[in-house]
């Protein structure tokens, strides 16, 4: 028949930076793929790539990229494998040259060309965007950006797919990007392989949830899955997810035969609905999707079809993600054994908070739970008489030395507090910078991208 | 007859800032509508008294035989800012399936609905 019946395979290959190592080579060498997606940013992850970048100023990308182009340089260069990431960070030509110079280093010199997408770094221009009156009010709040701007460590607009689109039109076969979305990465190979309309708006719903089921990996493929998680297969050689999709936007969702995990309507469903706000109105820069519009069918051993998504044009603005400095915090603990476990964690816990206060100490906040008695679940948790609590206590404050000072009265409690106390192998706790996340919205036309292919 | 949650559905939550979302969604599809019915706003900001600082959104996904509630000052400022274990709200799922329904006999009977233990 026609070219309707074309299928195109997105391989998801890393669901945050950090996931497994070996995933993005499973993914290329388990069977045939069409594109690799790999996800590395979280919010707060743009802020420690700027402090890198500000130390070196050939830093500022995700380094673990680097070794993942490596294990699949040779799926590029054989098989034409084409790679989407936005392993870019804050500094995407970076990024780009570092995989240039991979591959080199492999002998695939000239086989390589990178396209890099730029432009949604606002942070050169956040005094200006704030001087012609777009006040970047946190989207939770309401307050505008002045009241921390001199605190910001980093400012980045969520681009949409038309970049990536781009890049792969110059012929890319690895694109690099810094703050796209998680979603566009399986999106643009999509709409670039299918040529969908900038308006084809179910069509581009279904591209974007097609990668909001892969894009945290394996967590829709029988990872962190509750339903019926002890009969799950072999999580230990956990199949990562694969979208085979088509010119109508329905697609399967999949992995490579003989790995563990498992694709089942429950497991796909469980990861639909994570981190979702308003189904009705999951909103991109490309789309607005909807999620009560999608179906889902069992379609065989670890396949289920996905089908009847529908979607409506955007909004003019862009989500900016912010990241500011936000004083420290540090977190210290101690483990009580039985008898009485729970009842000594709490002593020590009145003995340590009487302290502080005489030690005159100032703290935004201070957090005790036990944990083994209710630290995830609250009072919802019913009596219990464990056979060891742990004694978790955490503080924040603007002050690094009243943090510091802190950290410096839990060890104490070893030979001056209650009985039966042990865990204190760690050391002292560790003082951390927090860095806070503020959301916001910015006009779209503020934003251009901008693709350039190296090569 | 008492029903606890944990018998009939499974569940996953997820963060936004200091909002944690739990999509809860029923083993099988002739359970949901009494799910949706049982799981109203009210029944489940009251479960969670004394967890959230904040409100609580409902919604519904007939079409997974899904609701998704946001339950906001649910993470102690969330994200870095969290003291908690809990920062990024992972197991607000687990929680809200500690809660046990009331159904009338006939209906859980009809329905096939596990009883909770004694």
């Amino acid at each position: 028949m026609s070219t309707d019946d074309r299928i195109v395979r997105v391989a998801s290959g890393q669901g945050f930076w950090g996931d497994w190592l070996d995933a993005p080579r499973r993914q290329v060498e388990g069977g045939p793929v069409d594109y690799l997606m790999l996800d590395y940013l979280a919010e707060v992850t743009m802020s420690i790539l700027q402090k890198q970048k500000e130390r070196d100023p050939r830093m500022g990308y995700a380094r673990d990229f680097i070794g993942a182009i490596e294990s699949v340089m040779p799926a590029i260069t054989g098989r034409g494998v084409k790679v989407v990431a936005n392993a870019g960070g804050v500094n995407p030509p970076a990024c780009a040259d570092a995989v240039l110079e991979a591959a080199k280093r492999l002998g695939a010199a000239g086989q390589v060309k990178v396209g890099v997408v730029t432009g949604d770094d606002l942070l050169p221009r956040l005094d200006d965007l704030l001087a012609q009156g777009h006040e970047l009010r946190n989207m939770d709040t309401g307050e505008p950006l002045a009241t921390i701007r001199d605190r910001v460590m980093s400012a980045n607009a969520y681009i949409g797919s038309e970049p990536i689109v781009e890049a792969l039109r110059q012929g890319a076969n690895v694109v690099v990007t810094g703050r796209s979305t998680d979603t566009a990465l399986t999106m643009a190979p999509l709409r670039f392989e299918f040529g969908w309309a900038a308006d084809d708006w179910n069509a581009l719903a279904a591209g974007i949830i097609a990668g909001h089921i892969i894009e945290c990996g394996a967590q829709c493929s029988g990872g962190n899955c509750l339903y019926d998680w002890r009969n799950i297969p072999d999580l230990a050689d956990v199949g990562y997810p694969i979208v085979d999709v088509r010119r109508d936007g329905t697609f399967v969702v999949t992995k490579h035969p003989g790995t563990g995990g498992r694709v089942s309507v429950p497991s796909v469903t469980e990861q639909l609905v994570y981190e979702m706000a308003d189904p009705k109105a999951y909103i991109t820069p490309d789309v607005i999707a909807d999620f009560t519009s999608i179906h889902l069918a069992p379609d065989g051993e670890d396949r289920v079809r996905v089908y009847g998504i529908r979607g409506a044009p955007p909004t003019d603005k862009l989500k900016v993600s912010i990241a500011y400095r936000a004083g420290f915090k540090a977190v210290g603990t101690l483990v009580y054994a039985w008898p009485d476990a729970l009842e000594k964690a709490q002593l020590a816990d009145r003995v340590l908070r009487e302290r502080l206060d005489r030690a005159g100490l100032r703290f935004d906040e201070i957090l005790t739970e036990f944990v083994g008695a209710n630290a995830t679940h609250g009072p919802l948790t019913g009596p219990v008489d464990p056979p060891e609590v742990q004694f978790r206590i955490g503080v924040r404050s603007a002050s690094r030395g009243d943090v510091e000072r802190f950290t410096r009265e839990i060890a104490p409690l070893v030979l001056n507090g209650p009985p039966s106390v042990t865990g204190f192998a760690g050391g002292r706790p560790k003082v951390e910078e927090l860095v806070a996340y503020w959301p916001a919205l910015v006009d779209k036309g503020v934003v251009t991208p901008v693709v350039e292919v190296r090569a | 007859m008492k029903v606890r949650l944990v018998d009939i559905a499974h569940a996953r939550s997820g963060d936004k800032g200091d909002t944690a979302n739990v999509g809860v969604i029923a083993f099988r599809p002739e359970w949901y509508p009494m799910l949706a019915r049982e799981l109203t706003l009210d029944r489940v900001a009251t479960h969670f008294r004394g967890m959230i600082t904040g409100g609580v959104e409902r919604y519904e996904l007939p079409n997974l035989n899904a609701l998704n509630f946001l339950l906001h000052g649910a993470l102690g400022g969330g994200g870095t800012l969290s003291l908690k274990t809990d920062a990024q709200g992972k197991v607000f799922s687990t929680a809200l399936l500690r809660l046990v329904l009331d159904i009338p006999d006939d209906e859980a009977r009809a329905l096939g609905l596990p009883e909770a233990p004694e």
